[in-house]
């Protein structure tokens, strides 16, 4: 018994609406720190300079969650709390507004002037006329009509009850949305990759590997992507004279699951702003950048082109920096293959200009395109297991002596470094690549449902006023000197919400004159 | 591309209207401090038992008094602030061919706009002219602080803000954030006043000359009611830009997150008016609360943190 008591306490407590208020405010203060602090979700580089700069605070913020605070356990505790009190809020309200739309308009009260609204006045017409003209004046409130002991005649009407049903949509449609995220966030991922420009393979969503980085959903496994793939044909960036960006436009090829079985490309324009939208998922273009072109000829006069993507370092003038590989051609000793390996590293300017023999670039389109490398040769580090990034070597091979720099030069298309032992390496020219963002979010439709919803039932519970009015319609005492009748009409606004005022007082006028009405 | 003819008039007709706003401001200080404290009529009544002796040198001809005519042509002065306002928008607007809120300055003085033209509308239906200077003292430091200290050349906006979404979701922003200005004002005002009718000895020099506190107190709900649901839209708006553009409805972006935060707090300053022991004051303070948070998202995360929505900064 103790323990029924304990849990209906708990229940009410956790339902009642201060409670609900307080869950409230915790769930505002608790996303604050998710504005102040990187999150991990968004901003994982600043989350790491976090940790260099703060070394021995922001573990313990770490171990707080407060670089997740959107995945982490106390956020999503105070929004289940807040959405088990909303339903046990909703559950007894709903059936309340139930029965509300059975009930008759409540009964006449005995004494109308004591009501906030409130007129009077005395007419010819009988008690039967008024309440009939009245009925007819109220279409489409809700109204009940009865006739009183003493014989005089009542209406009681009702109006504004979307207020209550908007009410209650706003707050189911915010759990239809939860739900719907949820399910999103199952089934749902999104990933990123690069995209050549003029690379007839293009990219194919044929599982996580295709993908440079892949964030799945929790029942993804990335063994039922929807096959589809994309090749970029061409990109165009325009820039305004200060070098701001004016427009970007990808011409994209793409098959879906059909062309891929009968081989057919099928043509669409990729832009910021409008995405590609395919079965298997959404093609957003995010960004873009340069990769410089290198030809390395052998001394045994073997020919190999690399162009490999650069990182963009300024987002403003697009200097890039990045490294790209060359394995010299038919070694097949893999000890021999490791003192002749080959890495173009360093800076490329779409526009350069130049301080003495230091870069930079001055613009983001190609207007003067240049590069000042470093030429690397010896053993890369590709064979030692270690991960590497494409963007830079293997520092640690410089480090222990077995890659080793052999010339440093600044290029423009066409020149060339010759090397000691006869290598040549040319800068070709430059291509451009795109980096594109995969989404699939079979929730996505559900939370736009779901946010119309809320926004309608919103629209509906702050707009809406629900108001009682009731007339009352005497008749003269026995004996008066003519048959005149008493009519009293009163009001009230059942929310709290003023501004019944007006709209009572035209009512009320045209209650009290039945005649004129029409 | 750009129309510097276009933007310069635009310069000059901002410039125009802040100036005529601050001698708004001053016109309706002086109102207020020329207005005779109602409190102390009543005690004189009280005290002497007759008439209070006309107020010698406040009444003018025409029956009007001094703070009357200063208040009123405070108000005129403010609808003409106001097209110069407008006027500087919408040639901003022609200058770059797209709509003038692409950035924090032109955003800041739209947001001003609304909340001014508001406050206009207010005045139609509520005898609350005398606070005038409230009103007009946060929307002329947040216009000093666009138009001064943010203030941008007039340029076409970068790609990622070319989409007819800008037109939808940054206006109802703007909407709401405006109305929010002034009832956030209500809602200091009403945390001034209602001490102050508590015990008179509080607030004793600005608190008598407020409207009542109940008045204040509804006028700062239907505020919040009118621009809570805009404000709401363009949040939805914004998911469906962002789903567009950035590959996701939601990500909890900063600006996202500040958004996300201060509508929780409008919806709880809502349910607050209707909770018992959180009337009152108590929901006074969540809607200032909530205000603040507006100005927060404004300024801190769009000049200092650095998310999806930094490009709108200076």
């Amino acid at each position: 018994m103790a323990t029924f008591a304990f849990l209906r306490n708990t229940w009410r407590g956790l339902t009642s609406m201060r409670t609900a208020l307080v869950l409230l405010f915790l769930l505002a203060l608790a996303a604050m720190p998710g504005a102040l602090l990187p999150q991990r979700l968004t901003a994982g580089d600043k989350v790491g300079k976090y940790f260099e700069e703060s070394p021995n605070l922001a573990p313990v913020l770490d171990r707080l969650g407060l670089f997740n605070v959107f995945g982490s356990i106390w956020f999503s505790a105070i929004y289940v709390l807040l959405f088990i009190s909303l339903v046990g809020c909703l559950i007894p309200r709903t059936a309340e507004y139930a029965k509300q739309m059975r009930a008759k308009p409540v009964l006449t009260p005995r004494n109308l002037a004591r009501l906030p609204h409130h007129a009077k006045s005395t007419v010819d017409s009988s008690p039967e006329d008024v309440v009939a003209a009245a009925r007819e004046r109220l279409r489409g409130w809700r109204t009940d009509v009865r006739v009183e002991d003493d014989g005089s005649h009542t209406i009681s009407a009702e109006k504004g009850f979307l207020r209550e049903a908007g009410n209650l949509v706003f707050h189911f449609a915010l759990m239809a949305m939860l739900v719907a995220i949820a399910f999103g966030k199952m089934f749902g991922f999104e990933g990123q990759v690069i995209i050549h420009a003029g690379d007839a393979q293009g990219f194919c969503n044929s599982g996580i590997y295709a993908y440079d980085s892949f964030r799945p959903g929790l029942r993804v496994d990335g063994t039922e992507l929807q096959p589809f793939c994309v090749r970029v044909n061409d990109f165009e960036a325009t820039f305004l004279r200060n070098g701001q960006a004016d427009s970007f436009h990808a011409n994209v090829s793409y098959q879906e699951a059909a062309d891929l079985e009968a081989g057919t490309w099928q043509q669409a324009g990729l832009q910021v702003n409008s995405p590609l939208r395919l079965a298997g998922g959404t093609v957003y273009l995010l960004g873009h950048g340069y990769s410089p072109r290198f030809t390395v000829t052998f001394p045994d006069g073997q020919k190999r082109t690399e162009a490999t993507q650069w990182q963009t370092m300024n987002t403003v003038t697009l200097l890039s920096q990045g490294a790209t590989k060359f394995d010299p051609p038919g070694v097949t000793d893999p000890e021999k293959r490791r003192t002749g390996q080959l890495a173009v590293t360093g800076l490329f300017a779409p526009t350069a200009a130049f301080e003495g023999t230091l870069m930079t670039s001055v613009f983001p389109d190609l207007r003067d395109p240049a590069v000042a490398v470093d030429v690397m040769r010896g053993d890369l580090g590709n064979e030692s297991g270690k991960g590497q990034s494409i963007f830079e070597i293997d520092k640690s091979m410089v480090d222990g002596g077995r890659l080793k720099k052999v010339a440093r030069q600044n290029l423009r298309i066409g020149e060339e470094i010759a090397l000691d032992d006869g290598t040549k390496i040319r800068f070709d020219g430059v291509g451009r690549w795109v980096g594109v963002q995969v989404g699939y979010d079979p929730g996505r439709l559900g939370v736009l449902i779901a946010g119309v919803l809320v926004l309608l039932g919103l629209g509906a519970s702050l707009s809406i006023k629900r108001r009682r009015v009731w007339l009352r319609a005497t008749p003269a005492p026995e004996g008066a000197e003519s048959a005149r009748t008493v009519v009293e009409v009163g009001g009230l606004a059942r929310t709290d919400q003023a501004g019944y005022g007006e709209e009572f007082t035209t009512l009320a006028a045209d209650l009290l004159r039945p005649g004129k009405e029409r | 591309m750009v129309n510097s003819n276009l933007s310069t008039f635009s310069d000059w007709s901002f410039n125009s209207a802040l100036a005529i706003y601050l001698v708004v401001l001053v016109l309706h200080a002086a109102e207020y401090g020329f207005t005779r404290n109602p409190d102390r009529k009543r005690e004189l009544v009280a005290a002497g038992g007759a008439e209070v002796a006309p107020d010698l040198g406040t009444t003018i001809t025409q029956g009007r008094t001094l703070p009357e005519r200063l208040g009123r042509t405070a108000v005129s002065l403010t609808v003409l602030a106001a097209v110069l306002h407008g006027v500087s928008l919408l040639l901003r607007g022609l200058a770059t061919q797209r709509v003038p809120w692409g950035n924090m300055y032109e955003f800041g003085s739209a947001i001003c706009l609304v909340a001014v033209v508001a406050w206009l509308v207010v005045l139609r239906k509520h005898d609350v002219r005398h606070i005038g200077a409230f009103v007009m003292l946060p929307m002329l430091l947040l216009l000093f602080v666009a138009g001064k200290l943010l203030y941008v050349e007039a340029a076409p906006l970068m790609p990622a803000l070319r989409s007819y979404w800008i037109t939808i979701h940054v206006s109802a922003a703007i909407l709401a954030s405006g109305v929010f200005l002034v009832s956030g004002v209500a809602s200091v005002l009403y945390l001034i006043r209602l001490p102050h009718e508590a015990d008179p000895e509080r607030f004793a020099v600005m608190g008598p000359k407020l409207p009542a506190a109940a008045s204040l107190d509804r006028l700062a709900y239907r505020l919040t009611v009118f621009a809570f649901p805009i404000f709401t839209f363009g949040i939805i708006a914004g998911a469906i830009w962002a789903e567009s553009a950035w590959g996701r409805y939601w990500g909890w972006d900063p600006k996202e997150t500040v958004s996300f935060i201060a509508w929780v707090i409008y919806a709880g300053y809502l349910h607050a008016r209707a909770t018992a022991g959180w009337r009152g004051s108590r929901s006074a303070w969540v809607n200032v609360l909530a205000f603040l948070t507006m100005i927060f998202n404004l300024f801190f995360v769009n000049l200092v943190t650095t998310g999806l929505h930094s490009y709108a900064g200076v």
